[in-house]
């Protein structure tokens, strides 16, 4: 942290330090750091926990810059773009700045613009633009997708990414550092400042938010610390005695839930899927006696239902919010006093980021509750905890820019003005992830933009873009460029259905949100889910809506199921191990969960932090295998899949698998405890067994339509196509299947193998695994299932059955089960 | 006798396919999606929409280029499988209407291949209403055979022996372990819509709109599996 002292006294013009004293504060080291940095004209990131005046300090040199500049007499361009990875963040920081400018009278025009900013304003910004313009990723590709974009953006002199950490990992990532490349095409001048939450290497985005090719860039990048502020106070929700053995849904605590809520001014309960704040949702107003001002906030809502939400906490009235990552991020509600996370969190930094919503002020610290939904989150909450409190995080890979996006980008570019294809390759190589791009790929990606790149070349007539006169390269026509403009973004969501209320023969009344097509996989006309906070029967699907009754049935079919999308970091997920192998540390879990962990020792075992626990036992007619990597969903589901087919060859003839965060159990009619483990888990398994799997895998198929649509090759609506998403699924399934069968080694299908293999089934995850447990298998032949086997069985089965009567079959096999595994 | 009164009649046959009666005629519902009347010794395949990747090229999305290819190398296959008489390609054997000026060489020549190998007979659709201009092969609006009518578009209302494509069936079957969607024959023993043949043709849900009326009964699909046609009964169809 710079010393404030060490700083020149007169980086603050007399009109901001009166600002100041006037409000009572004084400026903050770190905020008069980066005013410094801005002097010198260098890029900066500044690190600084949520509450520490992050948002002024990026903001403060602009406002400076602006208020002193002499007056103009023509229009002048942006001075300052400012990128959130939220819609509401950019709306919410939009107010915040009104402040300083309003109480300074400072003469700058500040303006948010998003997808759901109107057509009027969109077009005055267009014309007229404001000194300040706060915006989305989304929308800067679409604006460097314009024509005229050089000249709009040419007195750029500052772009502010905001929450950095949460957009440089990933394909908005990607895109956005492309169209930071672009603007400083536009303006060379331009400097970047990067905002961040505390994480584990910033190194990593200091490379990422740098310019150039050279090794060094992110030395190239000031790295501005703010106050450590006061270490979070996280407890544990303990629930002695009735912690659950599975199950994601924390019923067992809610009442703990809701008296803690009564106690707190306005609490935050996060929850990790949009059906788990339903449930909890449904829960806590099952026991709100005390009428509390309760709130549902998640993704699936309708914006203006949620727009509500987030103004009547705004405003105070709320005591608390249920919701999922839509409010991960740092819109500021200062009256936040407590963040409860409902079930694991999955990840230390993510939890920091959760916690950081309460309480924005430095000194006192902000206060979280852990509520464990099972024993093995105990177990996690309890790891977790303990890398909060040693201030340790996950570690991110460096990331490859994606070519898809790649793609998407060099169309883009194309629609604003045409490009040299050797300045536009220096240009695309001086962003962060694609620094080390080959030439061969760059020209790759070009032929897949012009014609789709194809062996067969009969499309040379149709090219999207075409080589002009000079040599350059430019968008076909007026109407190729609209059409792109359509498809901008690098985010690809499933489709997603309009719930509407059922007026009766097929007519549907008001939009209550949308869902997930996936969801409606599981229901059937008549069933009974939850969804808004209320308990609603499904009345039939047309095309692109859901139309729905009220139901009076307080039992749905369906509050919940499935557990976490996010799976264990491994960070945290060595923690646990390292957490269950040491005894000593025990005594700080509860006595039903310290007794389950001493049965485990004593009746089969527990590894050492970096052995691979595999248990072998009959149950019933059947024989089980059981491992515990502690490695995810994802990978465990794709370890599974190599896993039974190496068993099947090998005549071990299994019947099913089924996998949690924590474990996967493999099932067969003989007994498995004769085989060569080390032989049955040897990495080779990431050859040809998984190529020869992953080709014929719906998860390639979801990839590929990622891709096809990222890059281009087919529209987010196909033309002509009125039909509801499930008609694209169709589509590029065709798709796919043509080319996988004619050109196997086409563009698309290397990104869809990519994607594939990080996002979907986690190979490098798996690759680390088998790596660390190879010779360390601890084989343990038991004669009847474990105390640390019974939730992963308990999974059996519960994923397709999620009816009443299958709880009921549930519940009485779940005692059986636990009174074998203690006896 | 009325064909509607009686039961479904199926029996697995040695393609894969499933042997039936359609108004009397003897025909099997091949996995390929391809129709065979038996005594004619006629294939019928329906909605090749070949050039159809093309097609979206000339609009800018370059779809992989090989549909045209695929589609064919099928139809090659069914035919020396089944060596036709005949082979009745019914309606929408193009996209449009300049598909057949877009054919890669290789693929016209593979076209005129086919009718050296058998009689081709291009019922025309709405998709192609002019019918081929330079490839070889007879020109029909609908055919009668073995009490069957063949053409493009199934007539609403009730018309026994009728043979019609168009639609491009699709059916999800929900079953205990989850719900497939693949494309199917369906027939309520008296008419029948068969699948669209080509590479990118899409589907159109049976329980859609478009199949009501057709049907004296609820209707029998025949899903195409892999190497397999399974039958399916109509409660067994899920909506989309």
């Amino acid at each position: 942290m710079a010393d404030a002292a060490a700083l020149p006294t007169d980086l603050l013009p007399d009109k901001f330090a009166a600002w100041f004293e006037a409000r009572g504060w004084s400026p903050r080291a770190h905020q008069l750091d980066m005013v410094a940095k801005a002097r010198e004209g260098r890029d900066a990131l500044l690190i600084a926990p949520t509450g520490g005046g992050k948002t002024l300090a990026g903001f403060l040199p602009s406002l400076i810059e602006l208020a002193e500049r002499p007056p103009a007499n023509a229009p002048r361009g942006i001075h300052t773009l400012y990128i959130s990875p939220l819609k509401a963040l950019a709306v919410d920081v939009e107010r915040n700045l009104m402040a300083p400018i309003l109480q300074m009278s400072l003469p700058i025009v500040a303006e948010s613009r998003t997808g759901d900013t109107g057509i009027s304003r969109r077009q005055r910004q267009r014309v007229k633009p404001p000194d300040i313009l706060l915006t989305t990723p989304e929308q800067l590709a679409l604006f460097c997708a314009w024509e005229g974009a050089r000249l709009y953006f040419e007195s750029l002199s500052c772009v502010i990414l905001d929450e950095i950490h949460t957009l440089h990992g990933s394909k908005r990532g990607d895109l956005l550092a492309l169209d930071l490349a672009r603007l400083q095409q536009f303006a060379p001048n331009l400097r970047r400042v990067g905002l961040s939450a505390t994480v584990d290497d910033p190194d990593v985005i200091r490379r990422w938010m740098g310019f150039g090719r050279a090794a060094d860039t992110h030395e190239q990048v000031a790295l501005v610390r703010g106050p450590a502020g006061a270490p979070p106070i996280v407890d544990m929700l303990l629930s002695e005695g009735k912690v659950p053995w599975a199950g994601h849904t924390a019923k067992h605590a809610m009442d703990e839930v809701y008296e803690t809520i009564k106690q707190a001014r306005t609490a935050l309960v996060f929850v990790n899927t949009r059906f788990q704040a339903e449930f909890a949702f449904q829960e806590l107003w099952r026991l709100n006696e005390d009428n509390l001002p309760i709130a549902l906030h998640h993704g699936s809502l309708a914006a203006e239902q949620r727009r509500k939400v987030e103004a009547a906490m705004a405003r105070g009235e709320l005591r608390a919010v249920v919701c999922t990552s839509t409010l991960d991020l740092g819109i500021d509600w200062g009256d936040v006093d407590l963040v409860i996370q409902l079930a694991s969190p999955k990840g230390a930094s993510r939890m920091v980021q959760r916690i950081g919503r309460a309480n924005h002020r430095l000194d006192e610290p902000s206060r979280a509750l852990f509520v464990p939904a099972n024993r093995f989150e105990m177990l996690e909450c309890q790891a977790a905890r303990e890398a909060i409190a040693e201030n340790r995080f996950d570690g991110e890979p460096t990331r490859i820019g994606a070519l898809d996006v790649l793609a998407q980008h060099v169309m883009g570019c194309a629609c604003s003005e045409p490009f040299d294809l050797l300045a536009f390759y220096d240009e695309i190589t001086s962003a962060g992830p694609y620094r080390d791009l080959a030439w061969e790929d760059y020209e790759q990606v070009v032929d897949f933009v012009s014609t789709g790149g194809y062996a067969l070349k009969t499309y040379d007539r149709f090219r999207r873009i075409v080589k002009t006169l000079d040599g350059r390269w430019s968008v076909r026509n007026a109407e190729t460029a609209q059409r792109h403009r359509l498809n901008v973004g690098a985010i690809v969501s499933p489709a997603m259905l309009a719930v509407r209320i059922s007026m009766g023969r097929g007519r549907a009344g008001r939009k209550i949100g949308e869902v997930e097509e996936g969801m409606l996989e599981m229901l059937d006309p008549g069933d009974t889910f939850v969804f808004a906070g209320q308990v609603w029967a499904l009345v039939a699907v047309t095309g692109t809506e859901v139309l729905v009754s009220p139901a009076t049935n307080r039992d749905p079919k369906m509050p919940s199921w499935g557990g976490s999308k996010f799976a264990l970091s491994t960070f945290l997920a060595k923690r646990v191990r390292e957490l269950m192998y040491d005894q000593e540390h025990w005594q700080v879990l509860p006595a039903d969960v310290r007794e389950w962990l001493e049965i485990q020792r004593d009746h089969s075992l527990i590894p050492p932090a970096d052995d691979l626990l595999l248990e072998t036992f009959p149950r019933g007619k059947r024989h089980f295998m059981v491992v515990y990597p502690f490695e995810g969903r994802l990978a465990h589901t794709t370890l599974a899949m190599l896993l039974t087919r190496r068993l099947e060859r090998l005549g071990g003839a299994p019947l099913g698998f089924v996998c949690n965060d924590y474990a996967l159990a493999i099932w067969a009619l003989k007994p498995m405890d004769g085989l060569d483990f080390d032989e049955l888990f040897a990495q080779d398994m990431l050859g040809d067994d998984l190529e020869a799997w992953l080709a014929e895998s719906f998860m390639m198929k979801r990839a590929f339509k990622g891709c096809a649509i990222i890059s281009g090759l087919i529209e987010r609506r196909f033309p002509g196509h009125e039909k509801s998403g499930r008609q694209v699924t169709f589509s590029t399934d065709l798709i796919y299947d043509v080319l996988r069968r004619h050109q196997p080694d086409h563009l698309l299908l290397r990104c869809a193998r990519q994607d594939a293999a990080t996002g979907l089934i986690d190979v490098a995850r798996l690759g680390q695994l088998l790596e660390r447990i190879s010779g360390r298998i601890r084989h343990s032949p038991l004669e009847h299932l474990s105390p640390f086997s019974v939730p992963i069985l308990l999974e059996i089965g519960k994923e397709r059955s999620p009816g009443d009567a299958a709880e009921m079959i549930l519940a009485e096999a779940e005692e059986d089960l636990i009174a074998e595994a203690m006896s | 006798m009325s064909a509607i009164a009686e039961p479904y009649a199926f029996a697995a046959s040695p393609c894969g396919g499933l042997r039936t009666r359609l108004n009397g005629a003897a025909v099997t519902l091949r996995p390929s999606g391809a129709l065979w009347i038996e005594a004619a010794r006629m294939l019928v395949v329906a909605d090749l929409h070949l050039e159809k990747g093309s097609s979206y090229a000339m609009r800018g999305q370059m779809l992989p280029p090989y549909d045209t290819r695929d589609t064919l190398r099928r139809l090659q296959a069914e035919v020396v499988a089944a060596a036709p008489e005949s082979v009745v390609l019914l309606g929408d054997t193009f996209h449009d209407r300049s598909s057949e000026d877009r054919l890669a060489r290789d693929d016209a020549e593979g076209l005129r291949a086919l009718g050296g190998l058998t009689r081709l007979v291009w019922v025309i659709g709405n998709h192609d209403a002019d019918g081929p201009r330079r490839l070889p092969g007879e020109v029909a609006d609908e055919i009668a055979v073995e009490g069957l009518i063949l053409r493009h578009e199934p007539t609403p209302g009730r018309q026994d022996g009728e043979v019609a494509g168009h639609l491009h069936p699709c059916a999800r079957v929900v079953a205990s372990r989850g719900s497939v969607r693949r494309r199917c024959f369906v027939t309520d023993g008296a008419r029948m819509v068969v699948p669209a043949f080509g590479a990118y043709a899409g589907g159109l849900s049976v329980r859609d709109a478009a199949f009501l009326g057709l049907f004296a009964r609820p209707p029998l699909c025949g899903a195409l599996g892999a190497g397999r046609v399974h039958a399916v009964g109509w409660r067994s169809v899920a909506g989309e």
